[in-house]
């Protein structure tokens, strides 16, 4: 008897649960803000559905009831990838140390 | 067009880059790489998905608009935002992939043909429980973060509101959510989809009303959580490996986000969630209120003090974030360093309003990250410091917590301010602070109040020093 696909998504689910929670204790304190925002755009990956769903129409017509709110979940996660990601950029920038002639 | 399993290596690839990043944020050297493998895997995970379709139809266009559009909003976003507003834009941004994981299921749920998950009124059951618990987990994360965003804007108050039966209500309507999946999945009804959806938008707005302001980092925290469960929720549905990954990292993530806060308030996640903190308890302490006298000073008093000490501790809180003293008060500190003095900064883990809150703004006003310690780094120092400068902090501060079992926050830990030779205390005037309870640090023989904004206060000591 073969195993369900299932099974296999699952475990990689449940294994980057474990690898999430190691990553996540080893992130130093000072920078939770920009985990927060770095988690918020890579969470964006959703993405990929959405472009699925907005590629669901045929050539006639682009747009379908499904398509069109793939459109709009594009648009909402590419709103978050781009500013998760250079806000992120933007904090991780500031972050500097001590200047050698102090 | 590329195979499925070529196309299935390559998300695990961009699965594994998410992981990196991460990784990288274990310290600020390394944080900048990691950000760049964030953005690698994102890239790859889209021109994969663009290349295993063979629909390169107008339709392609389109999205490639969309996402301009969509990236534009953001990018300009990015760049605008001040840094004190960061907890408001990550509960905003939070919506938009809980929404964005609405919009997804709700696709698929109308085409299931093109996710190959069946057809519509027969879609295949798993699929569709799997749909059913993204969209309603999205939904939550939705309606959630928009209170949260209107709260930590000021639109909305930030008092908790609560009524009579709220919590048998969200029972009820928790309970009325997993039924609903049931029904759903047993007669593909398109009927209950679209109120399994209501339902979940309006838990997740009667879950956040009840929680108040100081609590946000938790609430944020958890949300980015639901966030994380969403995504991979719909990573199920598209079987994609890439967003059932970065779904349990992120889910993961909120939640020790979510226990570190809870931690650094020594309260339950359940006493946060079930809310209603800081509403209730200040009626006790208000009636023994008691006129205590209290040591006020000005600027001139401050400077002296600084001036004669060898070494300072800053303890910042939300308070110098709302008065954007964070500059007035690194050039506070760079006087005071040329008077050979010794500076460092005190973060607690629940000050300011999202987690490491505190820190972004600090870095933002170019202090140096290795000058700013966590409470466990630097509660020992205090007692050997001449001067603890507590500016937009005052519960974290509260030695009650050491010393009164009654007081709700008995037990969260504290910083040891009172240790120091003299704490200088700028606050706009003496009302006691979230919790509702009066800080006894005001009426040491120690401390020396200084009341006024929190950044006028700053540039004024600097001008004296």
């Amino acid at each position: 008897m073969e195993i369900d696909p299932l099974i296999f998504r699952l475990s990689i689910f449940i294994l980057s649960i474990f690898v999430g929670y190691y990553v996540v204790w080893s992130v130093t304190p000072s920078l939770h803000t920009p985990l927060m925002s770095v988690t918020n755009a890579i969470s964006s990956v959703i993405i990929v559905g959405a472009i699925i769903a907005g590629l669901s129409g045929n050539s006639e017509s682009v747009f379908n009831t499904s398509s069109i709110f793939g459109f709009l979940a594009i648009s909402l996660a590419a709103v978050n990838i781009f500013g998760g990601f250079l806000v992120t950029q933007r904090m991780l920038a500031m972050y500097k140390k001590k200047k050698k002639d102090k | 067009m590329i195979s499925a399993n070529l196309s299935a290596i390559f998300y695990l690839v961009s699965g594994v880059l998410f992981i990196l990043a991460l990784r990288g944020l274990s310290s600020p050297e390394t944080s900048r790489q990691g950000n760049f493998f964030g953005i690698l895997g994102m890239i790859i995970a889209i021109t994969v998905t663009f290349l295993s379709t063979d629909n390169f139809s107008t339709g392609f266009i389109f999205v490639l608009i969309f996402i301009l559009v969509g990236g534009s909003i953001g990018a300009f976003i990015a760049y605008r935002i001040p840094m004190t507003a960061m907890p408001e834009l990550v509960a905003g941004f939070h919506s938009l992939v809980g929404l964005s994981a609405v919009f997804v299921a709700i696709s698929a749920f109308l085409n299931p043909e093109a996710f190959n998950l069946g057809v519509p009124g027969n879609i295949k059951l798993g699929s569709l429980i799997e749909m059913s618990i993204g969209a309603a987990v999205g939904a939550v994360t939705f309606s959630g973060s928009v209170i949260a965003f209107l709260k930590l804007q000021g639109i909305m108050s930030g008092s908790p509101i609560t009524f009579k039966g709220q919590h048998p209500l969200n029972a009820i309507i928790l309970v009325s959510i997993v039924v609903l999946i049931y029904l759903l999945c047993s007669s593909q009804s398109s009927n209950l989809f679209w109120i399994l959806l209501a339902v979940s938008f309006l838990i997740g707005f009667l879950l956040i009303i009840p929680i108040g302001g100081a609590d946000m980092p938790v609430v944020i925290s958890m949300l980015n959580s639901y966030s994380g469960w969403a995504a991979a929720g719909i990573g199920f549905t598209l079987e994609n490996t890439a967003l059932i990954i970065t779904g349990a990292l992120v889910g993961s993530s909120g939640a020790i986000l979510s226990y570190i806060m809870c931690k650094g308030m020594n309260r339950s996640f359940f006493n946060v969630i079930l809310g209603g903190f800081g509403a209730t308890e200040d009626t006790a302490s208000n009636s023994s209120k008691e006129q205590r006298p209290v040591k006020s000073g000005n600027a001139d008093d401050a400077a002296f003090l600084m001036k004669n000490a060898s070494s300072v501790i800053i303890v910042p809180g939300y308070g110098m974030a709302v008065a954007q003293a964070q500059h007035a008060l690194r050039e506070m500190v760079d006087t005071l360093k040329k008077n050979d003095i010794k500076v460092s900064y005190a973060i607690h883990p629940v000050a300011g309003r999202m987690p490491g809150h505190m820190n972004v703004l600090l870095a933002e006003a170019n202090v140096p990250y290795d000058e700013v310690f966590e409470l466990e780094e630097i509660n020992n120092d205090f007692a050997n410091a001449d001067v603890a400068f507590v500016i937009g902090a005052n519960d974290v501060t509260n030695p009650v917590a050491k010393t009164d079992p009654q007081s709700p926050i008995y037990g969260m830990p504290v910083l040891d301010v009172e240790k120091c030779k003299s704490v200088l205390f700028v606050k706009r005037s003496l009302s006691p602070g979230y919790a509702g309870i009066d800080n006894d640090l005001f009426y040491k023989e120690n401390t020396l109040m200084l009341f006024a904004d929190a950044k006028k206060m700053t540039e004024d000591i600097t001008k004296n020093l």
